[in-house]
């Protein structure tokens, strides 16, 4: 094993053994990224001065936390994330040389803790996909099989931990952006409840649903993450102030008198055989582990991902609005008058799908049409979330498949939007309703693609997912794999 | 044929907050361009609002003072558009629910007193301002923005479409600036830009009870201007209706242009922006707890109906100049102040009334740059009270005060102005009088002591009003007798 493959935590007690350096750590890290980045493609930009320039002031302990267990931990930052001085695209072309003038609150909480930034990361652009395959700079590929896709829009930062090009990193999940690429690389991906960490600084998609969270090899290193991105940030409205427990007390391995949903809405036909296999293994496992395992019902799970696409558009369509050409990013130097100039800027400096969003969530928002669509989505929110609050008052946490298939070839879907769309299905509903929820590691299909499990809680009760997630985890050695890459 | 008018008013007024509405930039006026901006005010990606608590004191504040209800709940919108003048690409305001609802001013025209209601009060942020020359080299090869107007609070208090002349509009738009201001809101300078209108103007013939199609005149920035372009609008609409002019009255936006005293159409209903309003999901709905209403109920400023009561009553002031007195907030406290300082209120009252108004040109925006403070007048009748000055001086030097600022006492010092009561330094000037009009002095020693008074006022000529009145008269009176 080499520094790179390991986890937080453990490089975190050889940090305190003094059995490795930070700087160690770094190089191990670069070095890896040197080596495989070429075929997986997960960075957009790296930062190895700085990083070392951290690196070194986590050895010599300056400015930073000394008990924090991610003091001189090499992670990756998904290129939403607002870092001031360095350049933030969020893989779009209209913000190819736009350099962030401030630091997004997350970002600076994980820098505060004395994290390493080895650099940014790759992702649909604007956060706006399922496969990774929507980036202005070329797609990621998963370490597992290069020839398929990482999943999305955190492809660039699930591909990067599984290849061991960072420790751990940092995602947005707006309608399953961490879970699934998290699924599809055999990662632990967790999406917080809305408003447990702040939104300032990312690059916003759509404002209701965007949440920030950990992608990382285990759970322990999941709590670890969690501890120092959540809380309460003055600068985000939307962001609770709520006291933030320490989640790894959470990390228990027994599951006595815990009550396990399941909802049959999201075993179904359609799923790959090999996945729905794992799952009813994994429910196995968890009955095992003393957990009671009830049937849940979630009745308007089917109008998830129609609702979804009308109130994540209309909010984006809302949100992308800045990216005139008038201030920052990308401006047409031929336009003659103002109306050609937003129109050819925008043209010319948005993708397809980012194109196809707007065009959408501004067809629902126009007069006449809000009541139908717009209106209309949000009261069907509301029913997504109350049928979620009706299935917790037989449950303590849910469990569910992450996605309906493992990894898929590149290009298989990149034409079909809808099909693309509907990798969603089992992961949408979480973000429409507020709620945590989590992708784990299950198991691996006969060609050795990983597959993953979710585990969803009700609102900021991430401490009870967590601890359903670490009794499974060590029950099991899914999370040990890593991929062969040469 | 005539018609009657229907009008309804938009008036949009710049909060007195410190910072901005949704960041803690400074709000202040003028300055270098893009000096007072930060990432959240100048649409940064990333960026959130957070929601100035004052901005929402001073909204709940305006709709006490008019007779809102204040809404418990209340929500922010997203009104989405393309200008360069606009860093989001779109405004947070308030559409569907508003802070303040149905309210009401009371106003008088031609002694005949009516009631405006107020459909509603809203919160929103300022845009930014475009500038089509270089603020240096004055080239005019681009257009450049500066943003530090941009996302400074605004109120936008809603008329019903209840006045029915100019007169009305303008009686309206003066009484909510002066309530405003009296609930210390706004400045409610016009020509600023701190208390904009908009005028939304029809016509249909008397006895009709349907709204006629409906036209928004913009770009009026006085009290004059709305006035005028209201009336330029009516003949024209007059004229549309009675086949005397060619067109057609459509549903469209008119800038007033006060160069040329007309108005011109802006954008018609079809180029009208769809806004696609939805409620901003970067801030939660405002919720008002009643007890934070109720205290600023309780801390509200006395608004004009009550000062003019307590004017009357506690300054004893004949109702006409208590009506004066509070028709400016600048002007009351100007009055008090003074009182303040030599208290006879209805000796003040006169003097602000008569001399004061007249020299700030009945404009009492221009009461706080004047160089004469109430201080100054206070000052000016105790020299008088001490016989330091005469009477007919001090109007010299208080006009003297207010074109240089300098206090009456030098004044009068470096004008050499103070009252003569020195018999000796008035003898020469009395003498030089009674041995320039040898047929008054017959006249007088005939027995015409009315006469009197006319050697006197020769002499108060001769020394420019300086001389003691008292000691002047016993001086002529020996002379001559």
């Amino acid at each position: 094993m080499e520094l790179f493959d390991l986890t937080i935590h453990e490089l975190a007690d050889l940090l305190k053994q003094k059995k490795a350096s930070s700087r160690e750590i770094t190089e191990s890290v670069f070095k890896r990224v040197k080596a495989v980045d070429s075929k997986v493609h997960a960075y957009l930009s790296l930062a190895e001065e700085k990083a070392l320039a951290q690196a070194k002031n986590a050895d010599e302990n300056v400015g930073a936390i000394h008990e924090s267990p991610l003091r001189g931990i090499p992670l990756g930052i998904k290129d939403n994330f607002l870092i001031e001085g360095t350049k933030t695209t969020a893989s779009s072309k209209i913000l190819e040389n736009y350099v962030a003038p401030y630091t997004a609150t997350a970002a600076q909480k994980l820098l505060d803790q004395g994290a390493v930034v080895v650099g940014k990361l790759n992702l649909d652009e604007f956060a706006m996909g399922s496969s990774n395959e929507n980036s202005a700079f070329g797609g990621v590929k998963n370490p597992w099989d290069l020839e398929r896709v990482p999943g999305g829009s955190s492809g660039g930062s699930a591909a990067a931990v599984a290849a061991g090009e960072c420790i751990a990193a940092t995602g947005t999940d707006t309608g399953g952006s961490i879970r699934l690429p998290a699924a599809l690389t055999n990662l632990v991906g967790l999406k917080p409840t809305y408003g447990r960490v702040s939104r300032y600084g990312i690059v916003a998609f759509a404002s209701s649903l965007d949440q920030v969270g950990p992608l990382t090899k285990d759970v322990t290193d999941a709590a670890i993450m969690l501890n120092a991105l959540a809380g309460h940030d003055p600068k985000d409205s939307t962001s609770l102030n709520l006291p933030v427990p320490d989640y790894t007390k959470a990390l228990q391995k027994d599951l006595k008198g815990w009550k396990i949903g399941i909802p049959k809405e999201y075993f179904i036909d359609g799923t790959d055989v090999e996945v729905a296999k794992a799952l009813q293994t994994a429910i196995e496992t968890v009955k095992k582990l003393g957990a009671e395992c009830v049937d849940v019902t979630l009745p308007h799970t089917d109008y998830g991902v129609p609702t979804y696409y009308i109130l994540a558009t209309a909010e984006a369509s809302s949100n992308l609005a800045r990216y005139d050409g008038i201030r920052f990013g990308y401006r047409n130097r031929e336009a003659k008058d103002l109306t050609s100039l937003y129109k050819k800027s925008r043209s010319e400096g948005f993708g397809a799908e980012v194109k196809r969003r707007i065009m959408l969530g501004t067809y629902v928002l126009s007069a006449g049409y809000y009541d139908a669509y717009y209106l209309r989505g949000q009261k069907v929110r509301t029913l997504i979330r109350r049928d979620f609050e009706k299935a917790f008052e037989k449950c303590d946490v849910i469990l569910t498949p992450v996605s309906p298939t493992p990894a898929w070839k590149t290009g298989e879907k990149a034409s079909d939007p809808l099909k693309m769309y509907l990798s969603d299905i089992f992961t949408i509903n979480v973000n429409l309703a507020g709620l945590p929820g989590m992708s784990l590691p299950c198991g691996f299909t006969g060609s050795r693609l990983p597959i993953g499990m979710q585990l969803i809680a009700k609102h900021f009760e991430e401490e009870k997912m967590l601890r359903v997630a670490y009794a499974y985890e060590q029950a099991n050695e899914w999370h040990k794999k890593r991929p062969k890459l040469a | 044929m005539s018609y009657e008018v229907v009008i309804g008013l938009e008036v949009h007024a710049q909060l007195l907050t410190r910072t901005k509405l949704f960041c803690s930039c400074s709000t202040e006026f003028g300055g270098e361009p893009n000096k007072n901006t930060c990432p959240v005010c100048l649409g940064q990606p990333g960026t959130l609002p957070v929601l100035n608590r004052q901005a929402v004191e001073f909204a709940i504040r305006a709709g006490l003072a008019t007779g809102c209800s204040i809404e418990t709940k209340s929500v922010f919108a997203r009104k989405n558009y393309f200008y360069p003048d606009l860093p989001k690409g779109y405004q947070i305001s308030q559409y569907e629910l508003p802070v303040c609802l149905k309210g009401h001013l009371d106003i008088e025209v031609d002694g005949k007193a009516k009631r405006v209601g107020l459909t509603r009060i809203h919160m929103e942020e300022d845009a930014g301002k475009l500038v089509h020359e270089h603020p240096e080299t004055r080239a005019k090869d681009a257009s450049w923005v500066d943003f530090n107007r941009g996302g400074t609070p605004l109120l936008e208090i809603v008329s019903d479409p209840d006045m029915r002349s100019p007169q009305e509009a303008v009686a309206y738009l003066k009484k909510l600036r002066t309530i405003l201001v009296y609930a210390g809101v706004t400045d409610g300078n016009m020509e600023e830009g701190s208390l904009r209108c908009d005028a939304n103007v029809s016509l249909r013939p008397f006895g009709q009870e349907k709204f006629g199609t409906k036209v928004e005149l913009k770009n009026m920035n006085s009290f004059k201007n709305v006035e005028k372009a209201i009336l330029y609008e009516i003949d024209r609409q007059g004229a549309i209706l009675d086949g005397t002019m060619e067109g057609k009255i459509v549903q469209e936006t008119r800038l007033w242009d006060a160069d040329k005293s007309e108005t011109h159409s802006m954008r018609g209903k079809e180029e009208a922006h769809d806004y696609r309003y939805f409620p901003d999901p970067d801030l939660l709905p405002l919720v008002l707890d009643q007890a934070w209403i109720e205290r600023v109920r309780k801390e509200l400023p006395e608004l004009p109906e009550a000062k003019r009561e307590r004017f009357m009553t506690q300054h004893h002031l004949p109702a006409y100049d208590a009506e004066v007195l509070v028709s400016a907030k600048g002007l009351a406290d100007f009055f008090e102040t003074c009182v303040a300082a030599y208290p006879q209120p209805k000796k003040v009252a006169n003097w602000v009334i008569n001399e004061f108004l007249r020299m700030i040109g009945n404009d009492e925006t221009k009461i706080p740059a004047s160089p004469l403070k109430p201080a100054h007048l206070a000052e000016a009748m105790k020299l008088v009270d001490d016989g330091a000055i005469s009477g007919s001086v001090m109007k010299t030097v208080l006009q003297k005060v207010f074109e240089t600022g300098a206090p009456p006492k030098s004044v009068v010092e470096k004008e050499g102005l103070a009252q003569i009561s020195d018999t000796g330094a008035l003898e020469a000037a009395v003498d030089e009088v009674i041995a320039a009009n040898p047929k008054e002095v017959e006249k007088y020693k005939g027995g015409n002591e009315k006469i009197l008074g006319f050697f006197v006022g020769q002499v108060m000529k001769k020394t420019g009003g300086r001389a003691n009145p008292g000691v002047l008269n016993d001086l002529v009176k020996k002379k001559l007798s």
